[in-house]
């Protein structure tokens, strides 16, 4: 198993715990009065589940069972990139989505800095996975 | 990796795009407003993720490693699994139109169908190959 794959697998597990941590509080607020912060959480409950744990299993998954690319340093690279985009955004998202800070203030901008972020490390898997997928070929030694 | 699997996880893959794009969109204009209607994406941006990405890719991966026959054809009647390709295509687009557009019910119903159909016929080929060594 590849060593980024590990490290994806790892952190999508990190991510399932938070989520269900998350997802107590939720209900935890459900029974007894909280601040208004853990209203907030829902999407990011939502997201850590969906991209923290689903999403990063499957990239990391790929990333050791596809077909192994032509380019494997920049394979590599553009994995690690992918990686470290993807999980920067969606941990600026989980810590600037609750505090619910005035649209187009400091954390407002933070949001949009991860939504960008991690649309590139999609668009980096994309990049990445694309050409692995094609008909079965010998690697040359 | 067989044809049909490079289609379904191109596919899934040209969705993921999507999906992140809309999702990207949504969350941006959550930060810094700037198009009250980009909430109305977030239907089609849980479609394009769940049913483009997910479900297509494990369908692309599960025909390429499922259990193959000794003799040829190695992965038996492989109609079901082409039909489920053209089917939830069509019914995810139909859906994702639908909301996007605020086409009439009858859009996302009947994509919902052709998703359903899908399911079925993908079912109907990976059946007889979900065996032990043993068979």
């Amino acid at each position: 198993m590849p060593n980024l794959t590990r490290w994806y697998i790892r952190t999508s597990f990190l991510y399932l715990a938070a989520a269900l941590l998350v997802g107590l509080a939720l209900a935890w607020r459900a029974a007894t009065p909280l601040p208004g912060f853990f209203a907030r959480l829902q999407p990011v409950y939502v997201h850590l589940f969906l991209v923290g744990w689903v999403t990063q299993l499957i990239f990391g998954t790929v990333y050791w069972l596809f077909p192994r690319p032509e380019e494997e340093r920049f394979h590599e690279r553009m994995g690690w990139a992918t990686y470290a985009l993807i999980n920067i955004g969606l941990l600026l998202r989980a810590v600037s989505e609750p505090l619910g800070a005035p649209p187009g203030g400091f954390w407002g901008w933070v949001l949009v800095i991860s939504a960008v972020l991690q649309w590139l490390g999609g668009l980096g898997f994309v990049i990445t996975t694309w050409p692995r997928t094609r008909l079965h070929k010998k690697r040359r030694r | 990796m067989p044809p049909l699997s490079i289609w379904f996880v191109r596919s899934a893959l040209v969705h993921l795009m999507l999906g992140f794009t809309f999702g990207a969109l949504m969350l941006g204009n959550k930060g810094a407003p700037f198009d009250a209607r980009m909430w109305q994406l977030r239907p089609a941006h849980m479609e394009l993720l769940l049913v483009g990405w997910l479900i297509q890719l494990a369908m692309g991966v599960a025909f390429w490693i499922a259990p193959r026959w000794w003799e040829p054809p190695r992965r038996g009647n492989v109609t079901g699994a082409y039909a489920a390709f053209g089917l939830l295509n069509g019914g995810l687009w139909l859906v994702i139109l639908g909301s996007l557009f605020r086409l009439p019910p009858g859009w996302t119903f009947v994509g919902r169908v052709l998703e359903a159909a899908a399911a079925g016929a993908f079912l109907w080929h990976l059946w007889p190959r979900i065996v032990g060594r043993e068979g």
